[in-house]
Order: C-alpha cells, then sequence, then structure tokens
C-alpha cells in the first residue's frame, strides 16, 4: 500500500520527503474517515485500544495534572498576591488547564506512551510481513490496524483531558490552600474559578484534544506502516512518530488557539 | 473442471517478462512462465535467486518494475481479482499475528470476513491443527512456538481460506522429515480436494519430486529451465544437474547421521 511509493522516494531530499509524509498521512486520514462505517464491526478492537489508554496513562495523567495545576497556583499566585489579587488564581489556574494546559499535555504524554507503542506495534508488523499477511487475506490493514487506533484516541484523549482538567484544578486548589504566602480558602478559589471558566473554555480544550488525537493516531500509524528494514527500522519509526507529533500538536495548538481566539471574537 | 465460476474453481496465473530491482540489485529478471488450473508448480533454486520476491509478486504484494502477472486473465492488482478469488500465501517466516493466539490467527479469515459462527469457526480451526499435527494448541501464543511449529500453523491458517490459488515459501523447511512428508501429502490433498492451484518454492528435492506436476529451476533473477520432474531429472544442463546434485548429496549427508 503506502510502501511501494516509499521505496522509490528513498534518497530524494527531506524536504520532499517531509511533503511525501504529508501526503501519505492525509491519504491515511481520509481512508481512515471513509472506514469509519465499519466502526462497530471492530468495536471490540476499539475498546481494547481505549483499555490500553487508560491503562498506560491514568496514573500518570494523574501525577502530572496536580503537578501542573499546582505549579501553575504557585507561579502566578505569587505574583498577585504581591499585587493583592489572589482572589483571581482559581480563574487563572481554571482557564490555562482548560484551554492550555490540559489538552497540550495530555497529547505530548500520551504520543510519548501511546504514539510510540502504536508506532512499534504496527512497525513490528510491516517488518515481520503480519501486514503482508493480512494483506494476502483480504483483510484491510486500514481497517484491521487504523481505524481502532485512530478512533480510540480521538474518544480516549478528550475523556482523559477532562479528568486532566479536574484534577489540574484540585492540584491548583491544594497549592492555593496550603501554601502560607497565598493562604486562599478553597471556596474562595472555587468560586472564582466557577464565575470564570465558562463552559466555552473546556469546549475549547476538548476541540483541541480531539484535532490532536486525530494527529497522534495518523502520524503513529503512519509511521508504523512506512517502517522499514529490521529492528532499527523499527526504532527509528517510534522517534520519528514521537517527534512529529509533538511538533504537529504544538504547530496546531498554535493555529487552533488563534482560530478559536478569532471565533470567540465574532460571537 | 468446469468452466462456470463456481467455489471450487481454480485459477490461471500467468507471470509476463517479469522485472523486479531493489536499488541497483536486478533480483528478477524477465521471468515469464504460466501456471494451469490445479497444478502443483514447484520454483526451485538457491537461496537469494529471487524466489520469494516472485512469490510475492504472483500474489500482489510487490508492484513489478516491469511486465505484469494475470490471474484468470486479470492483472492481480485489479481490485476485482481480490474480491473474487481466494488466494492464501504461507510465508517462509509463518508471518503469524503475534498478538493473535494460535486458534485466533487460524480463524482469521473467516473471523475478520464473517464467513461461519463462532462455533463453526472454532470446529474449523481445530480441524486444520490437526492436519498440521498441533491439535490443542488454540490457546498457545506465537511467541510460545518452534519455527517450525509456526509454519505449521500459517499452513492452517492458509487451508481455512480454502483457496483457489496457494503459495508456499519453502514449506518443510525447519520441519522434521516426518512432518515434512506430512505436509507434502497435505499440499497434494489440498489440490485433489479443491482443484487448488499451487506454487510451491522449495529446496527440498522430496518435496518437489514427490508433488509437482512441473518443476521451474530459477537462478539469480532468470529460469533456466521448466519441465516435468522427468525432464528436470534427465535435463543435461550442468548448472540444473549441480544443483539437484546438490540436493541429494545434502540428503545423504541427513541420512547417514
Ligand atoms: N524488500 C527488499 N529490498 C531490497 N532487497 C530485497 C528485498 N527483498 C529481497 N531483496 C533481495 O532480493 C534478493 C532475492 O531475495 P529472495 O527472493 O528473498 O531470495 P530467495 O530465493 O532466497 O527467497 C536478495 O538478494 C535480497 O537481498
Ligand atoms: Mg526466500
Amino acid at each position: 500500500m503506502l510502501r511501494g511509493v516509499r521505496q522509490r522516494g528513498g534518497g530524494v531530499g527531506s524536504s520532499l520527503v517531509m511533503f511525501q509524509n504529508i501526503g501519505e498521512m492525509l491519504i491515511l486520514f481520509v481512508q481512515a474517515l471513509k472506514s469509519l462505517p465499519l466502526a462497530w464491526r471492530h468495536r471490540r478492537k476499539v475498546f481494547d485500544q481505549l483499555f490500553e489508554i487508560g491503562n498506560a496513562s491514568l496514573l500518570m495523567a494523574c501525577i502530572l495534572s496536580l503537578f501542573i495545576g499546582g505549579v501553575l497556583a504557585l507561579q502566578a499566585g505569587s505574583v498577585l498576591v504581591e499585587r493583592g489579587l489572589s482572589s483571581v488564581i482559581g480563574g487563572m489556574v481554571g482557564v490555562s488547564m482548560c484551554k492550555e494546559l490540559g489538552p497540550v499535555m495530555m497529547s505530548i504524554l500520551i504520543a510519548g506512551r501511546l504514539g510510540s507503542a502504536m508506532a512499534a506495534e504496527i512497525g513490528s508488523m510491516r517488518v515481520y510481513q503480519e501486514i503482508d499477511a493480512l494483506t494476502t487475506m483480504n483483510i484491510n490493514p486500514v481497517h484491521y490496524l487504523v481505524l481502532p487506533r485512530v478512533l480510540a484516541m480521538a474518544i480516549g484523549l478528550p475523556l482523559l483531558v477532562i479528568f486532566s482538567i479536574m484534577t489540574g484544578w484540585f492540584g491548583g486548589a491544594a497549592v492555593a490552600t496550603f501554601n502560607a504566602k497565598i493562604n486562599l480558602s478553597m471556596d474562595g478559589y472555587f468560586n472564582n474559578l466557577r464565575e470564570i471558566v465558562e463552559v466555552g473554555d473546556v469546549v475549547h480544550g476538548l476541540i483541541k484534544s480531539f484535532v490532536f488525537a486525530l494527529i497522534i493516531g495518523v502520524v503513529s500509524c503512519h509511521q508504523g506502516l512506512v517502517t522499514i528494514g529490521g529492528p532499527r527500522g523499527i526504532g527509528r519509526s517510534v522517534t520519528k512518530a514521537v517527534v512529529n507529533s509533538i511538533i504537529l500538536i504544538l504547530i496546531m495548538d498554535y493555529i487552533l488557539t488563534r482560530v478559536m481566539m478569532f471565533s470567540d471574537f465574532l460571537s | 473442471m468446469s468452466a462456470t465460476a463456481n467455489n471450487a474453481e481454480s485459477v490461471r496465473v500467468e507471470v509476463r517478462n517479469l522485472r523486479k530491482s531493489f536499488g541497483k540489485q536486478s533480483v528478477i529478471k524477465g521471468v515469464s512462465f504460466e501456471v494451469k488450473r490445479g497444478e502443483i508448480f514447484v520454483i526451485m533454486g538457491p537461496s537469494g535467486s529471487g524466489k520469494t520476491v516472485l512469490l510475492k509478486h504472483i500474489i500482489g504484494l510487490e508492484k513489478p518494475d516491469e511486465g505484469e502477472i494475470l490471474i484468470e486473465g486479470e492483472p492481480i492488482h485489479s481490485a476485482r481479482v481480490r474480491d473474487r478469488y481466494r488466494m492464501a500465501m504461507v510465508f517462509q517466516s509463518g508471518a503469524l499475528l503475534n498478538s493473535l493466539s494460535v486458534g485466533e490467527n487460524v480463524g482469521l479469515y473467516l473471523i475478520e470476513h464473517r464467513l461461519k459462527s463462532p462455533e463453526e469457526i472454532k470446529k474449523i480451526v481445530a480441524e486444520k491443527l490437526d492436519l498440521v499435527g498441533l491439535q490443542g494448541l488454540e490457546e498457545r501464543m506465537p511467541s510460545a512456538l518452534s519455527g517450525g511449529m509456526k509454519k505449521r500453523v500459517a499452513i492452517a491458517r492458509a487451508l481455512v481460506v480454502e483457496p483457489q490459488l496457494i503459495l508456499y515459501d519453502e514449506p518443510t523447511s525447519e520441519l522434521d522429515p516426518l512432518i515434512a512428508v506430512t505436509i507434502a501429502e497435505e499440499i497434494a490433498s489440498l489440490r485433489d480436494r479443491t482443484h487448488a492451484t499451487s506454487i510451491v518454492v522449495s529446496h527440498d528435492r522430496d518435496l518437489a519430486f514427490g508433488v509437482a506436476d512441473r518443476i521451474a529451476i530459477i537462478h539469480k533473477g532468470e529460469i533456466l529451465f521448466i519441465g516435468t520432474p522427468e525432464e528436470v531429472k534427465q535435463h543435461n544442463d550442468p548448472m540444473i544437474q549441480k544443483f539437484i546434485h546438490a540436493a541429494m548429496q545434502s540428503n545423504k549427508k541427513s541420512r547417514a547421521l
């Protein structure tokens, strides 16, 4: 499938390879999208992948988010307290977690934790001819491998981000309450948070995380599918999957933030 | 063989002037032959002569640089061919899906294409595993199998497809002589039962001369000779004799041990 193109493009310049990569990923994305009606047939695999996502990341997400919320409250808090603005710490932590830190940090975590695993698994299936075996049995590798993974990502990551946002809020609350210098009441923190954070802010974060999930799923599966060579090839694919996912996530983060700011402004 | 399209109908394979290079290395250098419906066609040749690459072309896993592969007159890469004809390949390494158990691997085709009920699939899987001498190993994972066992599971998995065209890549390497004979018998009996067209790549002289209708000798990407086993034995090309002779010697050695 994708391999024929790759072999011919082997020796060309790196910018050409980049465009070829992006083109192939878009094709893969469209193929996965087209296979969406088959999702119900492959529900078992989607659940398995979802379980994998939860299993691999929930604890780490929890710890990471607690500390992100905490450090936000600590950093911003110490500045705000000096200016007598400690009452807005709740809102500040609340909005930053929703719109920016929850989605971006969770996506980077998942890219590292699961994007790498996906690229490694599919890459080794490519190298050890398992994908060839699927093809000879007339089983489409995009339906069998890519669809369940991308779909599970698109469901799992936003859920994880909701979890992360809430954990982050509590992390912030804990620091705001127990830090002697800030010394805010738990009620005060959450009242301010409720006042400032709108449903739109959470939706903003969820839209971002949905897009990031698609990026991780498609980039990682693509890297897996185009793996060539032996174990070393698999290693290369894993690194590329993680690095490219993170780069694309950060670029997309800026674009999405800009676009959503603009649409907020219109409404 | 009837001309009407029915499930048991086997297929004719034509390879026309096939050429393939990887980078600068020319691996297949203009290969042409035809395999008749229901024939067992054995390809013999030294390692690295391009046998696996040739098989991959025949089943459409590789795209030729030049030439074409026709299944019943239609190019292998046309979408219709895959949907219309059942084909299977037994890979040299087995190529079992490592994340699935032996049973799931063998039943994969039926499960994914939803051709049978789960109970029926279970029965068929047990039956095919029995056929290759691996009864009761459904729950095992491929990582817990020896190379020879993996290959037998791969053969079982291919048999489940009830293929009209089946390709075997060195089906008896890594097997002990007793199992090798069983596999050879199964290759012949599959053809007798279903008229499947079979293409077998092998170094195994006993297998080749035992089951082949015709044998092709390939060397460095070129076909040196195609003929019946008798014709191959009598052919006096030194290259061919050397290859068959070498095979005989190594057979004698293994018998002496
Ligand atoms: N995907 C590939 N890329 C580059 N070279 C390959 C590839 N597949 C096979 N080759 C080369 O083609 C030659 C023939 O390989 P193969 O068909 O596997 O031989 P064999 O007759 O032993 O099965 C070998 O020299 C091998 O290195
Ligand atoms: Mg080979």
